[in-house]
């Protein structure tokens, strides 16, 4: 978790740095410790809907950081490709939420991680509220008011 | 591993009541069901049906389309799987069933000239209705369903396992299926996932 916090801070300095993760931080934000709601969206620079419903993730990344809800943008665009397209995008559309790539080129070994429902299909989102003991999912384009309605009973205090 | 399912059991039954259920999920073929045949328009006109392939001693049915860079990676896999299994009595009969309202790049022409250009040794279907696709459950661009002669799911899931490099994936899941059908066994991995494109569906 430490580990996990390094990272995302470090991140902020430089933010056109895109880390690469492996399905072992997937399973650190699914066990993590932490008051902290985690909001996990499976995307890629391709992928329409994904693009389309990206602004509503980086409004809820910047209203919702007081109530500490985390957007992390994971990109699982192909490798060679997020040097050429990932990097680029992320520049030009000024991503603000962290944004990650999922370095793991069997997804069967982590789309079960994510959730037994999820088939694979992008766009995905995984909303994880540990102290709350809840894991949202969604395999479908969302909106900021789809975002606002799932979150509305877990920040309930 | 276990912790983490074992966890998410825990969320998902504290959670079930919440019922924040996909859009898409839940509905389809699981693996031993019978797939329904269908009667859909290929890229030459002619309606295609499972039960019209003569010889054939099972199907390998796959989800696909034109413009989602997933499908484009596994194109030529897709190919080389219709030339080594069809002539074993497995073609590969792919489906698009995007809508083109919401993606041009797959209507019905355009899949005639991918066809023609890619030069297709398979059938290439069109499910306008989108109810094929409902009916399988298939989500995700490519998405394949390997049935036996009786038309009864054997696999659900990827090709393989490396959709950006054919020469570094391991498991070729679609073809091991085959194989162990051909050979009379089970199949041993009966279902996989892999991130594709979700199909697009009609607004």
């Amino acid at each position: 978790m430490l580990f996990l916090l390094l990272i995302c801070s470090g991140l902020r300095a430089q933010a056109q740095d895109i880390p690469f993760i492996r399905k072992e931080t997937l399973q650190q934000w699914l066990n993590a410790d932490t008051d902290t709601v985690y909001v996990l969206n499976f995307w890629a620079t391709w992928c329409a809907p994904c693009v389309e419903e990206l602004p509503a993730f980086e409004k809820l990344n910047q209203e919702y950081a007081p109530k500490k809800v985390k957007v992390v943008l994971i990109s699982t665009d192909f490798k060679r490709n997020v040097e050429s397209k990932v990097k680029p995008f992320v520049k030009r559309k000024k991503l603000q939420s962290q944004v990650v790539f999922m370095d793991e080129p069997n997804p069967n070994h982590w789309v079960n991680m994510v959730s037994p429902e999820w088939s694979g299909a992008l766009p995905a989102t995984l909303v994880i509220a540990r102290r709350k003991n809840a894991l949202l999912f969604f395999e479908k384009q969302l909106n900021f008011e789809a975002l606002q309605e799932a979150l509305r009973p877990i920040l309930q205090p | 591993m276990k912790k983490a399912t074992a966890l998410l059991l825990l969320f998902s039954m504290a959670f079930a009541a919440m019922s924040f259920l996909p859009a898409n999920t839940g509905g389809g073929y699981k693996v031993g069901d019978t797939a329904q045949d269908f009667s859909l328009v290929n890229v030459k006109g002619k309606q295609v049906s499972l039960a019209g392939i003569k010889n054939a001693k099972g199907y390998i049915v796959v989800f696909t389309c034109n413009h989602c860079p997933y499908a484009k990676a596994y194109e030529q896999r897709i190919i080389e799987l219709h030339k080594k299994y069809a002539p074993l009595g497995f073609p590969v009969v792919a489906i698009n069933s995007n809508d083109k309202d919401v993606q041009p790049q797959d209507s019905y022409d355009n899949m005639k000239k991918l066809a023609k250009k890619k030069k297709y040794p398979f059938n290439y279907v069109y499910d306008e209705t989108q109810e094929i696709a409902r009916a399988y459950g298939a989500t995700r661009t490519p998405h394949v369903y390997v049935l036996d002669k009786d038309r009864v799911v054997r696999y659900i899931g990827a090709i393989d396992d490396n959709s950006e490099d054919p020469a570094t994936a391991k498991e070729h899941y679609v073809a091991s299926a085959v194989d162990a059908l051909l050979a009379g066994k089970d199949v041993a991995t009966k279902e996989t996932k892999a991130i594709g494109c979700g199909i697009k569906w009609k607004k």
